[in-house]
């Protein structure tokens, strides 16, 4: 064994060495330090010696590799030691790979989202470059043997590499900055379209990042020339070094695609802007960012690019908006792992069948998806029997596409299919262990089918109801026992919304919430408790926003006025795309629901229910380009002529909008919905599709004042989901 | 006029390939403390398919896959196991072998057993052993009966007690005969690694430490090159105070895995896949397990006289060393010298190690590597003895000599 990863020495590089040692022993206890021993390798064929650094941080695939200060320092102590033997002749090329499953996952987000100043924000951009240009300019060929997942800084050090090869089950490959709010920036966003073309990078950098963060597997990544070869797993390391043997004895060949002429590379990125302008509007900074620096990386050298990079990151390394990815992304991915509220989950009863009260379009969804992830029998009732043929025709349609579009194997769908059944007597569910209504949203049709459920089924069995807005104690009140009845509210479609509701009401057991719990974790879906208030957290804010856009065009503002008011934020979509999309009809039976239970901050539209009266749509039918749907025009007539005293501007529909939000959710807080504003976060996030760039919608009113200005009071501390 | 074998009975069965991994000390630190014994077997496979590409994955009809101590990551039935690790397709089924440190030897004989019977044409035969992992004997569970009825000595269960015995057994087996056995298996290895006869059968492994990363294993680590009689001499005897049986005279205890494809001859014609060997016959035998190391005499007996040959018609032998006193008494018995040139031409277990039921096979591979060598020799031979009183040895014949009738290799290899 030769090199030593002991000791760093004096950063040499773009960053300044005291700026290094200052922002090193400032995160050194935060960091989970990235280590970089390097082992000595004799290269068959008798090519020479290859230095081989592992990346590893010592602990197992539950903590994945990441690059901290602390981190890049030893990688580039390693790899400043590599250079100086090379130098002498004492090794003919360096690789570089990872510990089991992780080459690395990127650079550590702790540390990025607690960074206190620019400078320390530059020196972080700049450190990356320093690091990751030692393997450029490492004067012998440099290899990355990309064994694991590979995201974000972790895949960018495999692209300062000279080759690389990837293990063929490799498929968690990928540039999520874009997501998060920031940019490929410790070389990605000039290397990759230079190594792949401008298209395949417009793709890796913007579209899959913003489409649910989507990774890339080995063999793409092999087909676009993101990396050399794909080998196998069972040998991956042994057959990359002697890859590498023969790429230095020149028996293998690397091809290398030329640069894309100039103007297919301004058409891609005018397309890809185009593209942008449409989904996002400009609400977002980080993808425009990377785009800017796509787009000059063509002709553009190294390091005027690098400094570039570097002065992209230092910008929106202090933004808001990479804060509150930040938070939103804890939210979502570790900190939704341990519900806030559960009871104990030894409480929950064992649930080896479920009923399904119904065989509506929900209930059907619900079937398929207990049946899956359960794998228990399920035992539906519909009323007459074209209903209970329907269903089961709707379920073995739904299941087939599945299968079709490979999500599960034909053995699978049928094991599915088998285990549902669909009766007309409701008395098929006496033997379940969990029963959930899903039967249409009225008060009284609800009320009937749990007394009619209690009367068969066992006295410890859980009742659910899926209802969307509806009291779930004014629901059970009649039973005998309501304290077994909870709300598990799913969001449509069922099987891609990761969001369930578990509503616990004042007399809910903790047998039965903990049942609940149980069950959304085994069907993978996160869940967050909340109170049995209207509308529980998702459909109260929805329909907050959509009455205070309502209420503007019912005033006189004009629909587009509204329509394009709510841009600046970013949401999946506009609000009456958001109408149509849940259906009208749907949407005012839920607005009529809250204006009832909690009055005027829901206040009725004439207009829209006379659109729905006339089965009108809001906005055109799409047109096939999965373009963002905006208003039409034609339904401005249901309210009048526009422009009248109380119209607003798309200024103050916004703040309208936002300063309902921040009462409403001052509101749920004090009413005990939810207990803290992350669980609100993490509702919107999964239930609504909100973006992370808000950080769900509390971080966003902190920001924005609205928060202080309606309720007198910041939602978080300083600096926990923003700047300050 | 030398003897011609007595033909096999059944259809004719050869060896195509073996490969090895480097050996590891079964240590802690040795080069494999980090390593799974199924991913050292794993490598084997893998090599061998990438060295013959006129293998076809789907013709291999078995994986017979040996270890001495078959559970942890040395469980689950090996053959299939390592088969699906190693990407071979799902229809090629495996199973496990144990015959302690003939393991896989008896995973080649019962393979071809199967092949010569018409049952099977190409099988992957092999065995590993990670001594490290699997310390010798852990967690057996002897029967009782065992002592109470004598059924053994109270030492044949320890090894290195056997050799003693057998050095008790004959005055005329010293120590320091052992000691100059010992050393020159240490020499003949280094010469045979210096010239080029060892690292050809090597499959390299990476290696992972926690603390270093990873490494690639290249060489066999056990070897203790410039090995003299005087060191040894010096060196304790562990089994017995004032005995005879020490480090130098011994196999280490190893790491490590081998792997190589049998086929029938007319598979091998069919494929294009040159024989390096021809099976002539095989045998096993029982001894007294107090001198277990006994074992290869009788067994190598009875497979001779099976395949109708003489001691005088094996030109070369190989061995295995799990003691330098067991190697004597073979010697002694066969008339041959203890530095008899036929014998373990490259060393043997006590230079580069002995996973236990893995070493069978790399008897093999280095037979067939001198067989290349050796066109004049027509007939060799492996041997090894095997705890509680075995032994085993399989006869082979080599398709260079010029009596050989057979396909030898593919028309385009000949020309």
């Amino acid at each position: 064994m030769t090199g030593t990863t002991t000791g760093t020495g004096v950063w040499t590089g773009t960053a300044a060495a005291e700026d290094v040692a200052r922002l090193t022993a400032a995160t050194a206890d935060l960091e989970r330090i990235t280590h970089a021993p390097v082992r000595d390798v004799t290269l068959p064929g008798g090519v020479g010696t290859l230095a081989l650094v592992t990346l590893d941080n010592g602990f197992d695939h539950t903590r994945p590799t990441t690059l901290g200060p602390n981190g890049l320092a030893e990688i580039a102590a390693t790899l400043r030691a590599q250079q100086a033997r090379a130098a002498a002749g004492e090794i003919a090329a360096v690789a570089v790979t990872g510990k089991p499953y992780y080459l690395a996952a990127g650079a550590d987000l702790r540390i990025m989202g607690r960074l206190t100043s620019e400078d320390d924000a530059r020196t972080i951009a700049r450190m990356g470059h320093d690091t990751y240009r030692l393997l450029r300019e490492m004067g012998v060929p440099t290899f990355a043997f990309v064994n694991g997942a590979a995201l974000g800084g972790g895949l960018e050090i495999a692209l300062a590499c000279t080759y690389r090869t990837v293990s063929a089950d490799v498929s968690a490959l990928a540039l999520p900055e874009t997501y998060l709010g920031l940019v490929p920036g410790w070389g990605g966003c000039y290397e990759v379209p230079r190594l792949v073309g401008i298209e395949a990078a417009v793709d890796l950098v913007l579209s899959r990042p913003l489409a649910n963060n989507r990774r890339t597997d080995a063999a793409t990544a092999a087909a676009t020339g993101l990396v050399d070869v794909a080998l196998h797993p069972a040998d991956f390391l042994e057959q990359s070094v002697a890859w590498a043997g023969r790429v230095l004895s020149g028996e293998v060949e690397v091809p290398r695609r030329a640069l894309d002429d100039a103007a297919t590379w301004d058409a891609v990125v005018a397309a890809a802007h185009a593209q942008l302008d449409r989904r996002l509007h400009g609400a977002r900074r980080a993808p425009y960012a990377a785009l800017e620096l796509l787009a000059a990386a063509r002709d553009s050298d190294v390091e005027t690019a690098y400094a570039a990079e570097d002065e992209a990151l230092t910008e929106l390394l202090m933004t808001d908006e990479l804060r509150a990815g930040l938070y939103a992304f804890d939210l979502v991915t570790r900190r939704s792992r341990k519900p806030t509220g559960a009871p104990d989950r030894a409480l929950a009863r064992p649930v080896r069948s479920v009923g399904i009260v119904g065989a509506g379009l929900m209930a059907r969804q619900l079937a398929v998806l207990v049946a899956r992830r359960l794998r228990v029998p399920v035992l539906m009732t519909e009323v007459d029997d074209e209903r209970v043929v329907a269903g089961l025709e709707g379920i073995r349609t739904m299941v087939e596409q599945m299968a079709r579009k490979g999500r599960m194997s034909e053995a699978e769908a049928n094991r599915v299919v088998g285990s549902i059944g669909i009766s007309t007597d409701i008395g098929t569910l006496a033997g379940v262990d969990l029963a959930i209504e899903a039967v249409t949203e009225v008060m009284g049709v609800k009320q009937q089918v749990f007394a009619a459920l209690e009367k068969i089924i066992d006295p410890e069995a859980v009742l659910a109801t899926n209802t969307s807005a509806l009291s779930v104690a004014e629901m059970s009140g009649h039973l005998e026992h309501p304290e077994r009845v909870v709300g598990l509210h799913f969001f449509n479609p069922v099987a891609q919304m990761p969001l369930v509701e578990v509503v616990r009401a004042e007399r809910s057991s903790d047998a039965a919430v903990a049942t609940a719990f149980a069950v959304a974790e085994q069907l993978r879906k996160t869940a967050v408790g909340v109170a049995d208030r209207p509308g529980f957290v998702v459909n109260r804010l929805l329909l907050r926003m959509l009455a205070e856009v309502a209420s503007a065009v019912e005033a006189g503002t004009p629909v587009e006025v509204a329509d394009r008011a709510l841009r600046p934020l970013g949401l999946p979509m506009g609000p009456f795309a958001l109408m149509q999309l849940v259906g009208l009809p749907v949407a005012l039976h839920v607005l009529r629901s809250l204006h009832e239970d909690l009055g005027d901050r829901y206040p009725l539209s004439p207009g829209l229910e006379r659109l729905a009266a006339e089965g009108r749509r809001v906005v055109p039918e799409a047109d096939g380009s999965g373009r963002e749907q905006d208003v039409d025009p034609s339904i401005q007539e249901v309210f009048g002529e526009p422009g009248r005293a109380g119209a607003l501007d798309e200024t103050g529909v916004l703040d309208a909008v936002l300063t309902g939000l921040a009462e409403e959710v001052g509101l749920m807080l004090d009413e005990g919905v939810v207990s803290e504003p992350e669980q609100v976060d993490l509702c919107m996030v999964l239930g609504a599709g909100w973006p992370l760039h808000l950080g769900g919608i509390t971080p966003h009113l902190d920001r924005s004042g609205h928060a202080e200005r309606a309720l007198g009071r910041r939602l978080h501390e300083p600096g926990v989901a923003g700047l300050r | 006029m030398p003897t011609a074998a007595a033909p096999f009975h059944g259809r004719p069965v050869v060896f195509v390939d073996g490969v090895r991994t480097p050996f590891g000390r079964a240590r802690p630190d040795g080069i494999y403390g980090h390593t799974r014994a199924d991913d050292l077997a794993v490598r084997t496979v893998r090599e061998l398919l990438r060295r013959h590409p006129a293998l076809p994955p789907e013709r291999i009809d078995d994986v017979a896959i040996a270890a001495t101590t078959q559970r942890g990551d040395q469980g689950l039935t090996l053959g299939r196991t390592v088969g699906v690790l190693a990407g071979l397709p799902e229809t090629v089924p495996g199973f496990a072998v144990d015959r302690m440190c003939a393991g896989a030897m008896t995973a080649v004989t019962a393979t071809a057993a199967a092949i010569g019977v018409g049952a099977q044409d190409v099988v992957l035969a092999g065995g590993v052993e990670h001594m490290g992992r699997h310390p010798m004997g852990f967690d057996a569970d002897p029967n009782p009966r065992f002592m109470a009825e004598r059924l053994v000595d109270a030492q044949a269960l320890n090894m290195g007690c056997t050799a003693e015995n057998l050095h008790d057994r004959d005055p005329g087996l010293t120590r320091d005969r052992a000691d100059q056995y010992g050393v020159a298996s240490q020499r003949k290895y280094a010469e045979a690694l210096a010239s080029g006869r060892i690292t050809p059968d090597l499959v390299p492994v990476a290696t992972r430490d926690p603390e270093r990363g990873w490494g690639l294993a290249t060489a066999d680590e056990p070897p203790r090159p410039g090995t003299t009689v005087e060191q040894i001499r010096a060196l304790p005897t562990p089994f017995r105070p004032g005995g005879r049986v020490t480090a130098g005279t011994a196999a280490p205890l190893t790491d490590g895995a081998a792997m190589c494809v049998l086929a029938a001859e007319d598979a091998a014609g069919e494929l294009g896949l040159a024989p390096r060997m021809r099976m002539v016959s095989f045998a096993y035998a029982g001894v007294d397990p107090a001198v277990m190391g006994l074992g290869p005499v009788p067994s190598t007996r009875k497979a001779l006289q099976r395949a109708g040959l003489g001691i005088e018609d094996i030109g070369l032998f190989e061995i295995n060393e799990a003691f330098a006193v067991q190697v004597l008494a073979f010697c002694d018995a066969f008339g041959l010298a203890d530095d008899d040139p036929r014998v373990n031409p490259y060393g043997g277990a006590i230079a580069v190690g002995h996973p236990l039921a893995s070493s069978g096979v790399r008897l093999m591979t280095q037979l067939a590597r001198q067989f290349e060598e050796h066109p004049e020799v027509r007939y060799g031979l492996t041997t090894m003895c095997v705890g509680l009183g075995q032994g085993g040895t399989v006869v082979w014949e080599n398709p260079h000599h010029p009596d050989y009738e057979g396909f030898t290799g593919p028309k385009e290899a000949q020309r």
